[in-house]
């Protein structure tokens, strides 16, 4: 009898420490789902259709770059340089499909590209600086944070260099074609609730769809994670490491050229600054969503997550009329706590 | 021989700056045969395994596998040729599946290789693994598994490649006897397919068991092959020694005086570890054996203050210490050499000064504030002299030294903090039979001197030739406490699986 109390009592304590431990690993989400009910309690239009549509829409805005840098936080790196080249590739997009015959147009003598060919030019852009940073990760095993960091550098010159160019001497690319406004920021969608959905909110699914399918179901996929997770053994399993390292660098920054050609729209107005820290809210998402800095761990799923979790705090901050200058210590804040909450995860008490 | 021999290896040289690694060395093995290969660590067993599989390029020689003449570049091409090898320590992804661990590299896809087929996968393993016998989860994640099971996949993964050649290194070191019964069933199995199978190990009861042929090498030169059958211990180990050892222990000669550590009732609180009392008296040396995961370590690292205790308490000369963590633990003349020498040991890049000093910095102090580089050196130099460190000078980084050598800094290392008590796991693990002598010479010189010795060990004729006392660990407990003198190997096996 006392036996089995005891063994009762241990099973019960056992259900409480698992519990517990359930709750401190998603705490985070716990809180800021917490955050989001306060919020919606202060200011109940937080949960309007329009604010619930801009939040979505937000957080499609902020996906592709947070989906490319995730690849790099998967390999243990990191991607400092995601920020310039939004910017670089929105400048470039949005100079390619500027009004024809507008007085301010950057190049008189290039009509307005055709959009697809723009998509494509932005993406190479961006897979081009990509690989530039996996050749020197993986050929030269530098940290990527320096990589990244020399890169982020070399970017900004070309990006002040870019828009000094043709008619522009500096101005911030706008006057932008219809065709561009629309077939971003338009909707082929029906209205919801009398909300309109943006076409890049459909990007954003259609690449998030493409990211997930690239990374459970492909052989580069799986590499990649099998690389983040033991280097040395990929290469013995005959893993191509400077290729597969290459390649995930590239692929973030074919987000990052994507992310740039949908900023130049929705931004109207580009300049130098364009894309300033993106890679920081990218980074903040991964550790949010559970892309682990330890390497090979993460979920397209929990990117979304991180992501849309990131904007819902920014903009509930906002409505809730909280004091803006308070925002960046939230957001240190979430990193710090995010990242304590990851790694206790993978220490083991002794 | 009549048969064609399956790999030949022939006239094998390897330079690195300044040493000559691989001296004409040839190896041939025949198909359907175990080829063990001995030596040293040091005289170029890995080296020629890595010229074999491309990870070095040699500098003379030629491969023939086969009939053909090959010279692989990466492991990649070695693998796809059919030479397979089971590494020493594990190379796994351990946050990915057991499945995707052993397709790594070549992963069944469909769609034109567009998909990864997860079907395809899961069938083929489940195939090996019935083969092989093995009975682990192919969805388990790598990380959550024990070492053994992992181990175990890795050499599932070997055999997976249909491969002709596989070679073994070291794959036994962290298999319980079962495992090892096992293993060796696999090997059979693959000898009688007609596989060529070379295996590396430190272990001779092993080697003369499994073996048909046996290689021996010697500081990057062949020494010998033979057939097993025609070797014994001792002659093995004179062939790679290259002197006559007359024992495998040096005489013991130390005296015991009172008790001076007294432990009762120590657990561990996230570790195994239940109620463990014992005594350990001045100059004695006191082993702990047990199988692997039986809490011989916890021991060790619990007194120590790197794991949590529970409950229980620490006497030293009679008086209660606390031992929280490893810093009050060395203020209270305690040491601890470590199981794991590259993980928890050295400072791999760091040189032989560094590493002999960083114990025991406060006491180079200059007013507080600075380090007296003389004095440094000089404990140093003390250190190379008594340990009889075999190092070109103290500027030498310690990741080029042998593995006994090591060993003998981290022994100084701790020498230098003027212990009472000494805490020794594993203190001859991947070390070489010379250079064990030399570590069990240390061991009983210390005890000599009146310091305490608690020492952990995996090999049974060490523990019954180095020590006075063993401690038998069994599922966490102390399963029994028994006299080195009077015992037998039978009668420690009984008691470590007590609790099993």
């Amino acid at each position: 009898m006392s036996k089995e109390s005891k063994d009762l009592a241990a099973k019960a304590q056992w259900d409480s420490k698992r519990v517990l431990s359930l709750v401190v690993n998603n705490a985070l989400m716990i809180i800021m789902i917490i955050a989001a009910i306060a919020i919606a309690i202060v200011n109940p239009n937080f949960v309007s259709a329009s604010s619930i549509v801009n939040i979505i829409s937000q957080t499609a805005a902020y996906l592709p770059a947070a989906l490319g840098i995730a690849g790099c936080i998967v390999l243990t790196g990191t991607d400092l340089s995601a920020g310039r080249a939004v910017g670089l590739t929105a400048c470039i997009s949005a100079s390619l499909l500027q009004v024809a015959g507008s007085a301010s147009k950057m190049w008189p003598n290039i009509g307005t590209l055709p959009i697809p060919v723009v998509i494509l030019i932005a993406m190479a852009i961006g897979a081009v600086i990509g690989a530039f940073n996996g050749f020197f990760v993986g050929k030269f095993k530098l940290h990527p944070f320096i990589v990244t960091l020399g890169t982020q550098l070399i970017l900004y010159t070309i990006l002040l260099l870019y828009v000094k160019m043709g008619n522009n001497g500096g101005m911030a690319i706008s006057n932008l074609d219809e065709s561009y406004n629309s077939f971003v920021k338009g909707s082929i969608l029906p209205k919801i609730a009398g909300q309109t959905i943006p076409n890049y909110v459909i990007f954003a699914i259609l690449l998030t769809a493409l990211m997930w399918f690239i990374w459970n179901k492909t052989t580069f996929g799986k590499n990649m994670f099998a690389l983040g997770s033991n280097e040395e053994a990929a290469r013995v399993s005959g893993v191509n490491v400077l290729m597969t390292t290459i390649m995930v660098f590239s692929l973030a920054g074919a987000m990052y050229g994507f992310t740039g050609f949908i900023e130049g729209a929705r931004i109207g107005s580009n300049t130098a600054n364009t894309g300033l820290n993106y890679e920081l809210d990218a980074i903040a998402a991964c550790v949010i969503g559970g892309v682990s800095f330890v390497g090979g761990i993460g979920k397209i799923s929990g990117i979304v997550i991180g992501v849309l979790m990131l904007r819902l705090i920014f903009i509930g901050l906002t409505m809730a009329n909280i004091n803006q200058d308070l925002q960046y210590l939230i957001k240190g804040g979430i990193i710090l706590f995010a990242c304590a909450l990851d790694m206790r995860k993978y220490l083991v008490k002794k | 021989m009549e048969q064609p021999a399956l790999l030949e290896m022939r006239h094998i040289s390897k330079e690195f700056p300044g040493v000559k690694a691989l001296d004409d060395v040839s190896l041939t093995v025949r198909p359907g045969t175990v080829h063990a290969l001995m030596g040293e660590n040091g005289a170029g067993k890995s080296t020629l395994m890595k010229c074999l599989f491309g990870i070095y390029h040699k500098d003379g020689g030629e491969i023939v596998l086969d009939g053909k003449p090959v010279d692989f570049r990466s492991s990649k091409e070695a693998l796809e040729n059919g030479v397979a090898m089971v590494h020493q320590e594990l190379n796994q992804a351990l946050t990915r599946s057991v499945q995707d661990n052993l397709w790594l590299g070549r992963y069944p896809t469909v769609a034109g290789g567009l998909m990864v087929s997860e079907k395809i996968m899961s069938r083929r393993t489940q195939e090996i693994f019935r083969e092989l016998e093995v009975t682990v989860d192919p969805k388990a994640i790598m990380s959550t598994m024990p070492v053994s099971q992992r181990q175990m996949v890795e050499i599932a993964k070997a055999v997976s490649y249909d491969s002709k050649i596989i070679v073994f290194d070291e794959p036994t070191s962290s298999l319980t006897e079962t495992e090892v019964e096992h293993l060796f069933r696999i090997i059979n199995m693959l000898r009688d397919r007609g596989c060529g199978i070379i295996y590396i190990s430190h272990k001779m009861e092993e080697i003369l068991r499994i073996s048909d042929d046996v290689t021996i090498m010697r500081d990057g030169q062949w020494v010998a092959t033979r057939p097993a059958a025609e070797l014994t211990m001792d002659e093995i180990i004179r062939l790679m020694v290259g002197r006559e050892l007359t024992s495998r222990f040096p005489p013991k000669s130390n005296k015991q005086g009172d008790v001076i550590l007294e432990v009762q009732g120590m657990s561990g609180r996230y570790t195994r570890l239940k109620e463990a009392s014992f005594q350990l008296r001045k100059g004695e040396i006191l082993g702990i054996a047990g199988l692997d995961g039986s809490g011989r370590t916890e021991v060790l690292e619990n007194l120590f203050g790197v794991m949590t205790r529970e409950g229980g308490s620490i006497k030293l000369h009679g008086a209660q210490i606390e031992n929280r963590t490893p810093r009050e633990a060395i203020k209270n003349g305690f040491a601890l050499l470590t199981e794991e020498r590259r993980a928890t040991g050295i400072f791999g890049i760091r040189n032989i000064r560094e590493n002999t000093v960083i114990s025991n910095l406060k006491s180079y102090l200059m007013g507080g504030i600075c380090l007296s580089d003389k004095k440094m050196k000089e404990d140093t130099d003390w250190s190379i002299q008594a340990m009889r460190i075999k190092t070109p000078s103290q500027s030498t980084e310690i990741r080029s030294l042998s593995g006994g050598n090591q060993q003998k800094v981290i022994i100084g290392r701790w020498l230098l903090t003027k212990p009472e008590i000494l805490l020794l796991d594993e203190p001859t693990r991947g070390i070489d039979v010379g250079a064990k002598y030399e570590i069990y010479q240390l061991i009983i010189n210390l005890a000599n001197e009146g310091k305490g010795i608690i020492m952990v060990s995996s090999e049974m004729p060490e523990l019954l030739g180095v020590c006075d006392r063993i401690l038998v660990m069994s599922g966490g407990r102390l399963a029994g406490e028994v006299n080195a003198a009077e015992t037998s190997q039978e009668e420690i096996l009984t008691l470590a699986a007590k609790y099993v």
